[in-house]
């Protein structure tokens, strides 16, 4: 075995890639948001139609998503292997527990919120990206351009409370699991220091939560506006 | 005080095991919790039945020879070693669940006893220093700031006992090995084998069968000795850098 396989088979090496992918998800989610909420400015969809199009023409930009769907995989391929051997490690479990005494419940169940998590996206993208890429859209003209109208899939998708309610309710997951997600990367890449980690645990929290609140005010909004 | 107690008891390695419920009364509060099972012992011995088997030594809390999952949580509800845990942290009346360290790195010999030879393993592959045979070294000939040393002695405070794999989750030594790497990292005398130390510590602590690091906390919050997660975020820059930098191929 090189040293490189023998890296990333140890239990460190997954823990580091699980690190690495988890911080640029988040760094996508950042700007995937900013993107998103153009959704709601008052121009019926216009500088969201240009802002998609622009995107899926960008060459930089088409390079970091197929990175984005390659980090998503090895995230989730190593959480499976990180769970199981994890798993493995504690074959039979203690009768009692008080393990909410010295953990939350978010970091114990990292592999629960990200399956929900996963589940969404599988819902997400079939949804809004294979739409976009492979669907048949409605066009919308723009100063003579024509555009796909995706911001029209969108609302219609967003006019239906089932959905907004599978958003909302999945932003709830992914908070819980930055809520642990996001300074545990950093002590991870061993990033521990005294002053800078509590810093990193107060921006971790407050990601936690703003981040997801925003996702979700979008679909509660675009609903709202079509009552 | 008078208590209910439901213990693990399993006969060898083999055996499927299951838990026994025992009575014990006119308990002091000021006993420690394993004087309270040398008493039920004593009682099982006089009826003829064979002893409930536990691991301790120094009942000084320096060991880290006693163990014990009670009610829910490595060593009680204290974050103290179960020698230096009194009956006064209980109430009269109460059911004590008692059940053995759970992890594939510590099976269970014996009711309450488990094997932690893991541990030793970790250390025989990484965790000493060579040192030079002559004269006797002068003491303090090796300057090392104050702020350093505490931060290594505090590494190296760690006992052994395991509550740190107990609590985890995942059945992780990565506190344990930390703290021991830790010790000698930062210290002058450590560095002549501080990458192959890294390597081969973490190699050995896989191969145990130890789970991986979901950086829950569990561990430090149950640790008698409160090592810090610090210790964790160093060994994994130990590690990365040791592996980048090394000439192990
Ligand atoms: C936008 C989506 C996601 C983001 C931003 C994200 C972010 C993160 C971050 C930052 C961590 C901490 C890494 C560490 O402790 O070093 C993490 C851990 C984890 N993630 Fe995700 N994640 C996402 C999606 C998923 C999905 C889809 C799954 C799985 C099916 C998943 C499963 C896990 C698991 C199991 C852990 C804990 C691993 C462990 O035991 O240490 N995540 N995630
Ligand atoms: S790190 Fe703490 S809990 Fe773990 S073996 Fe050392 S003293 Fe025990
Ligand atoms: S018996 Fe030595 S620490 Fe408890």
């Amino acid at each position: 075995m090189s040293w490189v396989t023998k890296t990333f088979n140890s239990t460190l090496g997954q823990k580091l890639l699980m690190a690495l992918t988890g911080l640029f998800l988040i760094l996508f989610l950042v700007v995937h948001l900013a993107g998103n909420l153009q959704l709601l400015l008052p121009d019926e969809g216009e500088s969201f139609n240009i802002y998609a199009e622009s995107m899926a023409s960008n060459p930089l930009i088409r390079v970091v998503s197929i990175g984005n769907f390659a980090f998503i995989l090895i995230h989730v391929i190593y959480s499976v292997v990180l769970t199981r051997s994890n798993k493995k490690a504690r074959p039979v479990n203690y009768a009692v527990s008080k393990a909410s005494t010295n953990s939350t419940w978010a970091s114990r169940n990292m592999g629960i919120l990200g399956t929900v998590i996963l589940l969404f996206l599988i819902i997400h993208l079939r949804g809004f990206w294979y739409e976009f890429k492979f669907g048949e859209l409605p066009t919308a003209v723009y100063d003579g351009v024509t555009y796909k109208n995706v911001f029209a899939i969108v609302s219609e998708a967003y006019s239906n409370i089932a959905y907004v309610i599978v958003y909302v309710v999945a932003m709830g997951f992914l908070g819980f699991h930055l809520s642990h997600g996001f300074a545990s990367a950093f002590q991870t890449l061993g990033l521990n220091h005294v002053k800078y980690s509590p810093l990193i645990q107060k921006v971790g929290a407050g990601f936690a939560i703003i981040i997801p609140a925003l996702f979700a005010l979008i679909p509660i909004v675009m609903y709202i506006q079509t009552l | 005080m008078n208590l209910t107690l439901k213990i693990w008891r399993q006969k060898n390695q083999s055996d499927k095991g299951g838990f026994k419920e025992y009575k014990v009364s006119d308990i002091s509060k000021d006993m420690s919790f394993l004087e309270m099972l040398d008493v039920l012992n004593e009682q099982l011995s006089d009826k003829g039945e064979d002893p409930v088997h536990f691991d301790h030594d120094c009942r000084e809390g320096i060991c880290g020879m006693c163990s014990l999952h009670i009610n829910g949580k490595p060593h009680g509800p204290l974050q103290t070693t179960t020698c230096q845990l009194h009956m006064r942290s209980f109430n009269d009346g109460e059911t004590i669940t008692i059940e053995p360290w759970r992890a594939t790195a510590f099976p269970v010999m014996k009711d309450l006893v488990v094997d932690r030879s893991s541990f030793d393993r970790i250390i025989q592959a990484g965790g000493y220093v060579s040192v030079n045979t002559g004269g006797v070294p002068d003491a303090n000939e090796i300057p090392i700031p104050k702020r350093i040393a505490d931060e290594a002695f505090d590494a190296a405070t760690c006992i052994g006992c395991g509550a740190c794999v107990a609590a985890c989750k995942n059945a992780s030594a990565m506190l344990f090995t930390s703290a021991k790497i830790s010790q000698l990292a930062m210290l002058p005398q450590g560095q002549v084998e501080r990458k192959e130390r890294a390597e081969k510590m973490i190699a050995q602590m896989d191969a145990e069968g130890f789970g991986a690091c979901t950086n829950t906390g569990a561990c430090s919050a149950e640790c008698p000795k409160g090592i810090s997660l610090t210790n964790i975020a160093r060994m994994n820059r130990e590690y990365f850098s040791a592996v980048v930098s090394s000439e192990n191929v």
